[in-house]
């Protein structure tokens, strides 16, 4: 046992001021440690992909499989699946950091707490709504969509995902340390979620009958600018709430 | 310098203290004991700046400090309860992200450094989830030594650690005091801090 080992001698003691790099060192570190992280525990990450498979799998099944059905369905199909899954994939956001006392460090640390939690969130994304959205397509094939909904279906969830990643860290966040804090989520951001599934599902609609997307997937994207906005602040207000 | 102006904290409709004062200034110690229950842990998250009194004021450096202050923020070392360590993540990964967290990157060698203090350089490369609850504790040390911050608020330091990690632990504050820090425990088991000026409050 190697007790005697030197300490490294203080630089300095000084109080730090704002760390260098500024938000995006912070957004890139919580990026970075929970990319990882989940990299590591990559059979939760499966499973909640598989979930989304399957549960898009089980329509054709179980209903007509008329060819006009099918791709009527199809689209509000995949838009339920992948909100679903966005939903299972959300405790693990905060909770894990929350248990294990990172989260602590985290609101205490000098960098600042949005700019934190919305690398998490992006981390949520890349690892959540990144790919149900390429799989998308795929799955969309099971319910004899044409190439162009096919192609609208993967640019309404591109835009849509994130949404659903960043209302959900806030109902995330809010639902910290609560006992049955998992139902009482999707009780709370289920709701929230209806905007971006009537104008998700909807583009697909609208490119059927002859309308075009683009009215539908612009104010997904008007959503999204005003999510990537005001949910960071809101969800790391919530962060604090649960700490105190 | 630390000031504590009539802390009272309640949890739910029971009072845990109320009143508290005291001061702990630069090169001081400060041992919080008391029973279970009685708000040690409360009162360390209150100087922590995570959360708030139910009344009076805590000041560092003179200034009135809310719950979360960046000034506060820049100076905290916080070692609560649960030791902040990502399982999945290997003991040096841990303490790189702590320190890059705290503001401060640490070089790979720095890393190594700090875990040679604390006796793990064996474990350097593994998942946190295979080490002990002592090992854990002595990355929770070995933390403390690499992001270096002025003001140690340690929660049950003790918990966990051999005879050895408790003299490293009393060793590391030590140092830290006389090098002009200041450090809060909480704790059962009081530590021997010889040459430190050392206060202590009970909390009943």
């Amino acid at each position: 046992m190697n007790t005697a080992a030197p300490v490294p001698a203080p630089a300095s003691l000084a109080d730090s001021a704002l760390p260098a790099g500024g938000i995006f060192a912070a957004l890139r570190w919580s990026l970075v440690r929970d990319l990882k992280v989940a990299m590591r525990s990559r059979s939760e990450l499966g499973v909640q992909l598989l979930f989304y498979i399957i549960v898009v799998s089980l329509f054709p099944l179980a209903s007509n499989p008329e060819r006009t059905l099918l791709a009527a369905i199809g689209p509000g199909v995949l838009w339920v699946a992948a909100l679903l899954a966005s939903l299972l994939s959300l405790p693990r956001l905060f909770a894990g950091d929350y248990g294990d006392g990172t989260l602590e460090q985290i609101a205490l640390s000098p960098h600042p707490l949005e700019a934190l939690v919305s690398g998490k969130i992006l981390a949520h994304w890349l690892t959540a709504g990144l790919p149900v959205t390429l799989l998308a397509p795929l799955l969309g094939i099971q319910y004899a969509m044409d190439g162009e909904s096919l192609a609208v279906l993967a640019a309404a969830l591109l835009i849509g995902t994130p949404i659903l990643s960043l209302l959900g860290g806030i109902g995330a966040a809010l639902t910290l340390g609560l006992r049955g804090g998992g139902s009482l989520l999707a009780l709370l951001i289920l709701p929230l979620y209806v905007p971006v599934l009537i104008f998700g599902a909807g583009a697909v609609e609208a490119v059927r009958a002859g309308l075009g997307a683009t009215a539908n997937l612009s104010l997904l994207g008007a959503g999204l600018l005003v999510a990537m906005v005001g949910a960071p602040f809101a969800a790391a207000a919530a962060v604090r709430i649960a700490l105190d | 310098m630390l000031e504590a102006h009539n802390l009272s904290a309640e949890r739910g409709a029971t009072r845990l203290f109320s009143d508290l004062s005291f001061k702990v200034g630069t090169g001081e110690a400060l041992m919080i004991t008391g029973a279970n229950g009685t708000g040690k842990t409360t009162l360390l998250r209150m100087l922590a700046g995570l959360s708030a009194p139910a009344a009076g004021e805590i000041r560092w450096r003179g200034q009135i400090v809310k719950p979360f202050d960046p000034r506060l923020r820049g100076a905290v070392a916080f070692a609560g309860h649960p030791i902040a360590l990502k399982d999945e993540l290997t003991a040096e990964e841990n303490l790189a992200a702590a320190a890059a967290l705290s503001g401060e990157p640490a070089s790979p060698d720095a890393v190594r450094s700090a875990l040679e203090v604390v006796s793990l350089s064996r474990q350097r490369s593994l998942p946190a989830r295979v080490l002990s609850q002592g090992q854990r504790r002595r990355i929770g040390l070995a933390r403390l030594t690499l992001v270096r911050r002025v003001l140690w608020l340690l929660d049950e330091p003790v918990t966990a650690l051999d005879a050895a990690g408790t003299a490293l632990l009393a060793r590391l504050v030590g140092e830290h005091v006389q090098t002009g820090g200041l450090a809060i425990a909480a704790t059962h088991t009081p530590l021997i801090l010889p040459q430190v000026r050392l206060h202590s409050l009970a909390l009943a």
